[in-house]
């Protein structure tokens, strides 16, 4: 019955988008606001519908419910709780169902912290809201029913998929959903001003906190799929450049592109019409990644749950919502009023140069996604285009976009001057260019590796340095740089700290790519490998069973001379349901890098093929991702944004969340 | 297929198992095809250090045509670990990188390369990142061209620098300056 209702709600909640949809769209056409305010009731109903049904499913695979066909074929009743929970969104149905109830959250956001926005803007954004849900609820109704019942029921069911029997794999669908899904606000916001033909800086300040809340968990989201990457793959790779990852790159590329648009909008109203086409492509990527990775048009490492049956309803709707806002945008973007000058060297002009390169960078990723496909669709010819090309080609546009961060950090907005900004950089060209000739002597490293790393060591000290300039380091006692830098925005120090993650995501990928050092052994119990100045013996083998599954395990000491650091266990995994293998490696992190061992297979006599690795730097990638997404947060938390719109800030005075002011 | 053997003793110890047999042919494609790889074996290895880098190198930028874009260099899947032993043989025998690549490739076709080559039909791949940028810069210029200008006034004129400083000065405080 909890089930039946769960689908009920589901279809009851197509109905209630529908009106949220039409409702102000129709009050908007006959000039009623009565008709406008029917989202506001609408927006929170809908919220509660897709919660109960999603609760419902979440209930169904938590008592393994095997009558339910989506239970049976992704659930097994030795899984352990938390994978049971999790393997609602491991398969198609319950993620595009994790997908809707996000997009409600954030339409109820609209409802609960919008009150203080203008009512038909508002309305608006809640009917756009409202035409993505009706359109994705229909699709899962139509297509990908979770709550379909098998009449005999079976006693077991097939199992997960071990590979995403994972804590890190089990939070990375919600995260990079809550970052997709973010988006359509900003995507929400756009289509409403240009129907309204009004966009203003306060319109920005609105929408930025959004798009900045969509871009943390995505940041967060693609950062957890790496790590889940790097340690469970089997090589400690951690990009590969696969169209999955690359469907969730686009969004991240042109989101952050977004966030820098938008603060030249708040902040000198300008960049109107391209912050606005910013927010429509962004969700556009969003909705492309979701077509990608759900409709089985890509057959890669990721997928393991998609249906090829499915691609023309999702990319109907991908096609209709993009080519809708595209189409709207060209429309109506000459209405947006041109907003203030500003010269050739200043801060709004490092902006479009961050945007250019960001959405260039985007474009090359598009194409090398979606080539092959094209192609073998239209000619049949098969190509493949993976990492080198991805790798050569977007080197290209990273370079200069490194190179011109901290120059725009140190522009003025309206006018800048370039060569005081250089000259104010010397340090971080000074710490850079020490860190490149240290690059350079140090074996394996190829020009790529020297240029990365002086532009990571660039970007990093050059975004230190701007805090510390700004609080006149070096030029006013200390106490009173203290107090500077303990006075400064938020937001000020967020970008200043989000900059830093890059760089230092940077420095890890460059030395994460150059000096991985690896070892390919055969090894007997007692046998030792040097790696990278460590010891690591093999000292035995041990089998062990976890919940589900039965474990051989290697333990292997590593050691620095004679003292033993630590035991590593790598393992192998088998998996009943499904009959799978998992190999676990193990891992043991070093200041400077993390020693990474493999238990391969068993040969004759005893011994074991084992593959080792020391990769160095390698958690600095994480290291400047986490950074960024901490500098997200850090500015989240900037008062102006918590104040809301400046007429009625005046009314809630420091009020911590926008309080309603009618 | 190697790790099933492994574990022929744990699973038959642990029983039947409840599943179709429709289930199994889709678990054991996805661990031929995602066995959390064991590529390079030890035994592979050439015992030449440089020829072996070139092989890894090589590697790299070859598909394992059975696989999801993996490289042949780090994938499990037998058909690779043939490419492997073919881009060794091919090595020893004294050919250079290029030669390998192009006897992969009239074997196994275009397919096989990771990083496309220039053709007529990847013309457009290859152009896109240049015409992005060329038309990214076009428009940025414009965008920014269309600014009013704000551009630094001239400098003063002796006459203005005269003007200007007689009418900073108040009067009678020229002992000041």
């Amino acid at each position: 019955m909890i089930v039946e209702l769960g689908h009920f709600a589901l279809i009851l909640a197509f109905c209630v988008a529908l009106v949220q949809c039409v409702s102000p769209l129709l009050g908007l056409a006959v000039r009623d606001n009565r008709l406008l305010k029917i989202a506001d009731a609408s927006a929170p109903v809908l919220f509660v519908l897709i919660a109960y049904s999603f609760a419902a499913l979440i209930y169904a695979h938590v008592v393994s419910d095997f009558s339910v066909a989506n239970v049976f074929e992704n659930s097994h009743s030795a899984k352990p709780l938390l994978y049971k929970i999790s393997g609602v969104w491991g398969n198609h149905e319950g993620s595009m169902l994790l997908w809707v109830l996000i997009l409600s959250l954030f339409g109820a956001a609209v409802w609960l912290f919008g009150r203080n926005l203008p009512l038909d803007l508002r309305a608006m954004v809640l009917a756009v809201q409202g035409a993505i849900s009706a359109t994705f609820v229909i699709f899962i109704v139509a297509t990908s029913n979770p709550f379909l019942r098998i009449a005999d029921a079976p006693a077991e069911g097939n199992g997960l998929n071990p590979i995403l029997q994972d804590p890190a794999l089990a939070i990375h669908p919600p995260l990079l959903y809550t970052g997709y899904v973010g988006f359509s606000m900003a995507f929400s916001f756009a289509i409403a001003a240009l129907i309204l033909g009004r966009v203003d800086s306060a319109w920005a300040r609105w929408v930025r906190p959004w798009t900045l809340a969509a871009w943390i968990f995505l940041t967060l989201g693609i950062g957890v799929g790496s790590w889940w990457a790097y340690y469970t793959l089997g090589w400690g790779g951690w990009w590969f450049w696969d169209p999955v990852e690359n469907a969730s790159l686009m969004p991240w590329l042109t989101g952050t592109a977004l966030l820098h648009s938008a603060i030249a909008m708040e902040k000198r109203d300008s960049l109107k019409a391209w912050t606005v086409l910013l927010a429509i492509l962004t969700f556009s990527f969003s909705l492309l990644g979701t077509f990608l990775v759900r409709s089985g048009v890509l057959t890669s490492v990721h997928s393991f749950a998609s249906d090829p049956a499915r691609g023309v309803f999702i990319l109907a709707i991908v096609s209709a919502f993009t080519a809708g806002g595209l189409a709207l945008f060209a429309w109506r973007a000459a209405a947006l009023s041109a907003g203030s000058p500003f010269s050739l060297v200043s801060r709004e002009s490092s902006i479009v140069l961050n945007n250019l390169l960001l959405t260039a960078s985007c474009g090359i990723v598009l194409i090398g996604t979606l080539y092959p496909l094209a192609l073998e669709a239209l000619t049949g010819d098969k190509i493949s285009v993976g990492a080198p090309f991805f790798n050569s080609t977007v080197l290209w546009i990273f370079m200069p976009l490194l190179l011109a961060v901290c120059f725009g950090m140190f522009l003025a907005w309206k006018r800048g001057d370039l060569r005081e900004a250089a000259h104010r950089l010397w340090p971080a060209a000074a710490a850079a260019l020490i860190a490149g000739l240290a690059a350079s002597l140090e074996g394996g490293a190829g020009w790529k590796t020297v240029l990365a790393m002086t532009l990571g060591t660039w970007v990093l000290a050059g975004s230190v340095w701007e805090v510390l300039w700004r609080a006149k380091f070096l030029s006013a006692p200390l106490s009173e740089t203290a107090r500077r830098i303990w006075n400064m925005r938020r937001s000020q120090l967020a970008a200043t700290l989000g900059h830093i993650g890059l760089g230092v995501a940077v420095i890890g990928i460059a030395g994460a790519s150059a000096w991985n050092t690896e070892r390919l052994t055969v090894m007997k119990q007692k046998d030792s490998v040097e790696l990278a100045g460590y010891t690591v013996t093999f000292k035995n083998v041990f089998e062990r069973d976890g919940p589900n599954y039965a474990e051989l395990a290697g333990a292997f000491e590593l050691r620095r001379g004679d003292k033993l650091i630590e035991t590593i266990i790598a393992s192998k995994r088998r998996y009943d349901a499904p009959p799978q293998a998992t190999t676990q490696a193990g891992i043991a992190p070093r200041p400077f890098g993390d020693v990474y061992v493999v238990l391969g297979n068993e040969l004759e006599g005893g011994a074991f093929a084992v593959r080792m690795y020391y990769h160095p730097f390698v958690r600095w990638v994480w290291g400047g991702v986490l950074i960024m997404f901490i500098a997200g947060l850090v500015s989240l938390l900037d008062r102006r944004l918590r104040i809301g719109l400046p007429q009625r800030a005046a009314k809630t005075p420091l009020a911590s969340a926008p309080a309603p002011a009618e | 297929m190697r790790m099933f053997s492994l574990f022929a003793s744990a699973t038959s110890s642990r029983g039947a198992f409840a599943l179709n047999v429709t289930a199994l042919i889709i678990g054991l494609l996805l661990a031929l095809s995602f066995a959390p790889a064991f590529a390079v074996d030890p035994q592979e290895q050439l015992k030449d250090p440089k020829l072996e880098a070139r092989a890894r190198e090589i590697s790299a930028g070859l598909r394992c045509l059975v696989c999801q874009n993996q490289s042949i260099d780090d994938s499990d899947a037998p058909l690779a670990k043939d490419l492997r032993l073919i881009v060794r043989q091919q090595l020893e025998k004294g050919s250079s990188n290029s030669q390998v690549i192009d006897y992969v490739v009239a074997r196994y076709g275009e397919f096989v390369l990771l990083n496309p080559r220039l053709h007529l039909n990847t013309l457009i791949l290859w152009l896109t990142p240049l015409l992005l940028i060329a038309g990214g810069i076009v428009l940025a210029a414009r965008v920014v061209r269309r600014q009013p200008e704000t551009r630094a006034a001239p400098p003063l004129t002796p006459e203005e620098q005269k003007e200007l400083q007689s009418l900073l000065t108040p009067p009678g405080g020229a002992a000041n300056s």
